[in-house]
Parts: C-alpha cells; structure tokens; sequence
C-alpha cells in the first residue's frame, strides 16, 4: 500500500517534473549552439513572461479570450446538446441531416473566417461564431451517439414504468448519454480554446492570440510571443482540468469508469 | 410488514393471468421464425411458476407478449380480464443485473417508479423495500459499487415498489455466480412470501424451478408449446433431499428429456 502510494508520487509528480527540465535544458542549450538571435531562450520567455504580467493588457487579453471562448462554447453547448439529443432520438432526421454534418465537420473553423468576417466584420461576434463552429459539431455528434447507445435494456426498463416519451428522454436516455456527452463537451472546449487564438490573430485586435501575433509584427519580441503561447498552453490546461471535476460528479462516474 | 396502498390478494377464483391461443411470429429479413405456437396457460393471483426450455426456443419471447412489449400474431394475454396491449407498471420485467439504472443510487432506482406519489409516501415506501431486499446501509450507493446480487436484488425492489401485479423475471440469476444464485433464490421466495404476488420466472436452473414454483411449465424447443406443466406440491420450506422433492426433481428433468442418471 506504501510503497504503491509512493511509486504513484513518483509517477504523477517527479517523472513529469523531470521531463520538463530536461526539456527546458534541452532549449536552453539548443538556443545557445545554435546561437540564433531569433528564438528566445527559456530565461528571456520568463522575462517575457514577467513582463507581460506587469503590463495590465495581459489580464484583459485573457479575458478577452475567455469571454469569446465561453459565449462561444456555451452557445455551441446549447445548439449541439438538443439537436444531438433529437438526431439520436430521431434515426429518421439523422439520416437525413447527417450528409450535410459529415460534410461541415472535416472543415476547420480557420477557413470559416473570411466568411465570418464577411458575415460579422472585425470583432467579437466574429471570434464566437468561429468558436461556437469549431466547437457545435463535436457535442452534436457526442449527444447524438450517446443517445443511440443507451441499452435498450434502460428504455425499456423506463417505458415498463409508464414512461412517456418527454419522460423517457429526461429520465432514461439524458443520463444514460450524460456521460459520453461530457466526453464531447471536453473535447469541444479544447477546440473552442485552439480556435479563439487562431480567430484572434486575424478577425479581432485583442485576446492571446493577437497578443502573439502583435508580439511579433510590433517589434519581433519572439520572447513576448513564445511567452503568450506559454500562458495559452497553460490556460487551456486549467480549463481542461476544471472540466475533468465535472466528470467525478457520481452520477456520471459510472461512464468513465474505461475511459479515465 | 403490510403497508398502506398494498393489498393482500385473495384467492380468487378467476385467473390472474390468462394467455389463450398465443403466437408470436417474427418477420426477418427472407424468413419468418415462429416463436410461440399455440400457448395456452391460466395462472393465479399469488402464483409462483417457473418457465423452463430450450435456450432460444421462446421464454424471453413469452415473457415479453405477457408483458406487452410485443404484440402477439394470434391469440391474447389478459391480467384480471383485461387484454394486454403495452407496458405498463401493473406489470414489471425484470432482467439480469444489467437493468439496474447506474445514474441513481439505491434510492433513486428504487424510486424510480413513484415519480406519482406525495414524497414522504415514496420515501416510505423505498424504506419500506431497502429493508425488504436487505440493503440497508446502502441508500445513497450506486450500483457501481454493489455486487451481482445486491443489484439484482435492487432491481427487484424497484419492480416491487410501483407495486404490481404481475412480475415477470427473465433469468434474473443467470448471471451470477452459483453461489450468489442460491442466496438468491432464498431472498426471493423470503420476498415473495412477504408481498405475496404472482411469479412468472424463466430459469435455465432446474433445482430453481423445484424449489421455487407452485408449477413449472416446460417449452418445447421452437417454436414454444407447453409440453408438459408439472405442480411442486411441497409446502416451504423445502427439503431438498426429501423423497418427494428428488421425485419431482426427477420427472422434470425426465420432461426436458435429460436422463436422470448417469
Ligand atoms: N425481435 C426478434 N426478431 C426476430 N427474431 C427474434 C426476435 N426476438 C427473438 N427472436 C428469435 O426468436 C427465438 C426465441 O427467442 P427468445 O424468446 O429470446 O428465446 P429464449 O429466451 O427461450 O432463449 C430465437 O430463435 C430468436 O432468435
Ligand atoms: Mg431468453
């Protein structure tokens, strides 16, 4: 039990403690042989860092990012879970929506933007809709894939108790597909989070990702720029963990039990 | 132990449960595969009967026209001189552990079907099936952390507890292990000897059969005909090693058409 627990310390925190050391050792010396005066070295990241956190732009940058990525998501979340909830409830309407959702998925937000900013011009509304693209496909297939493989065992289980259809679906088949929907979710918001900082770059002037991309047209500051994509990186980490609690929810854990 | 709202069914004179003529043929693909042929059975209020046959020759079939989740091709099934025509909860099938809701706890599965009732009314009447199917202690677990048999035992409770006439149960131990079967073949004749109703049970296990059932109805292979009906008339408790029960064991296994001795 000790030495488990012990082997576990060294597992979670050590290990992945020491990778990125030697990564960042890594960095810092290849920067120093090579001699490039281009590539910043991981010390003057960290002053880029410090720098940026000093200057009160950086705060609103972040939440600039975080306000598109959130009325994006949400919205995505609000669309996705009910259309994905009928196409599944529905195979009829599935069949006939689904060439048109294969057929938009495998299109990456980033083309949408000329024709978001020919619909929304430069500006927030344009950033969200990019994000709310990015993220509304994978909820609606997760909701919908989720619904079509609850056990028949569960609804019949629900009709057995006298179950109406409006019962059946908020009573049965929504937790049965809660779990693989979150999983959708999940991956959404990761998607949301990479395309706020592609959309930011071109169809806004503020947010993390016009951070990098002024870094470096105002004054080539790659330190400046490697440091906002470091801030970016860890952002989206916190918001992937704070996603991960969502799942620990009991009523839910029941599906993770493979995946986690 | 009787609570308010379930009534003790008298012996009445009329049939429970009565199947008449009943068909069931399915429709595949290039060819029709005839399930039930003909199956006429009566059964009474507080009846206890075990279903056995052939694996795929039409038990879980039979059950599920009994419960009205398939519409028969001929024939009829009626509960208390009404045709069966849907699902309903005046009748509840209950299935292997599987069945049991993984979203809610103990509770919430077993209140499952009370959604109607005022909230103390349902709080007391899962209390009142938490301590009939002995999983006290356990309210606010989810089925993820009981065993095989706690979770078919919640299943029961839950069927239990919408209080129906009629439980129709399809192999609900055969995914257990042995010994968790015969603990559970004690709980449930514990349970239905407290609540008193009617049985219909589907059960590839003999010694389940004759230690359960009032009657025991074996199918033929398919299409399914009652090929025999064979009354345990041995009051419980059971001795299993009594000379009447190794009789009975013994023309039933002679009615499956497995010798009896090796
Ligand atoms: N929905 C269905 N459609 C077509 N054939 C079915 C269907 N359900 C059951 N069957 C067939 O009917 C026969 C009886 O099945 P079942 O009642 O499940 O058998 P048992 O429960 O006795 O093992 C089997 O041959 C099975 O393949
Ligand atoms: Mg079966």
């Amino acid at each position: 039990m000790k030495r488990s627990r012990q082997e576990n310390l060294l597992e979670k925190w050590l290990l992945p403690l020491v990778a990125v050391a030697v990564l960042l050792a890594v960095w810092h010396y290849s920067v120093l042989m090579t001699g490039t005066r281009v590539f910043p070295s991981p010390l003057s990241v960290w002053r880029g860092i410090l720098e940026l956190l000093h200057k009160h732009v950086l705060w609103a940058d972040i939440s600039d990012s975080l306000r598109r990525v959130v009325i994006g998501f949400a919205a995505a979340t609000v669309v996705g879970v009910p259309l994905g909830l009928c196409l599944g409830w529905f195979p009829s309407l599935h069949q006939v929506v689904n060439p048109v959702l294969e057929l938009l998925r495998p299109i990456s937000p980033i083309a949408w933007i000329p024709v978001s900013i020919i619909f929304f011009g430069i500006g927030d509304p344009a950033a969200i809709f990019l994000i709310f693209l990015g993220s509304v496909f994978p909820i609606v297939v997760a909701a919908a894939s989720g619904v079509s493989s609850v056990p028949p065992l569960f609804r019949r289980a629900g009709r057995n108790f006298g179950l109406t259809n409006a019962q059946l679906l908020r009573r049965v088949i929504f937790p049965a597909a809660l779990p693989q929907i979150l999983i959708g979710l999940r991956i959404s918001l990761g998607i949301a989070w990479l395309v706020v900082v592609a959309a930011e770059m071109i169809a806004v002037d503020s947010g993390l990702g016009y951070l990098v991309i002024d870094s470096r047209n105002s004054g080539k500051r790659y330190d400046l720029v490697v440091a906002a994509m470091l801030i970016i990186g860890i952002i989206g980490l916190v918001l992937d963990s704070v996603f991960r609690l969502v799942e620990r929810i009991r009523s839910v854990r029941w599906g993770f039990r493979h995946a986690a | 132990m009787a609570l308010p709202g379930i009534a003790i069914p008298d012996q009445a004179a009329a049939p429970k449960l009565q199947v008449t003529n009943l068909g069931v043929v399915f429709q595949g693909n290039d060819k029709t595969i005839a399930a039930l042929d003909n199956i006429n059975l009566e059964i009474s209020d507080g009846e206890f009967v075990c279903l056995v046959g052939p694996s795929g020759c039409g038990k879980s079939t039979l059950l599920n026209a009994m419960g009205g989740f398939l519409s028969p091709t001929s024939g009829s099934v009626s509960i208390d001189g009404e045709l069966v025509s849907g699902p309903d909860s005046r009748r509840i099938l209950v299935f292997q552990e599987h069945g049991v809701f993984p979203w809610l706890t103990v509770e919430g599965n077993i209140g499952f079907g009370l959604a109607k009732l005022s909230r103390s009314e349902r709080a007391q009447r899962i209390a009142h099936y938490v301590e009939l199917v002995q999983l006290q202690g356990f309210e606010r677990s989810y089925p993820s952390d009981l065993s095989g048999g706690m979770k078919q035992r919640l299943q029961v409770a839950r069927a239990l507890a919408v209080n129906p006439d009629v439980l129709f149960l399809d192999e609900p131990f055969g995914a257990l292990d042995s010994i968790t079967r015969v603990m559970m073949r004690g709980e449930l004749l514990r349970i239905w000897q407290a609540e008193r109703r009617t049985i219909l049970c589907v059960t590839h296990d003999i010694d389940e059969a004759v230690q359960l059932a009032d009657r025991v109805v074996v199918l033929s292979s398919r299409p399914a005909r009652i090929q025999n009906v064979l009354t345990i008339d041995i009051p419980h408790p059971r001795n299993i090693s009594s000379p009447r029960y190794l009789t009975l064991r013994d023309e039933l296994l002679k009615m499956i058409g497995l010798a009896y001795e090796i």
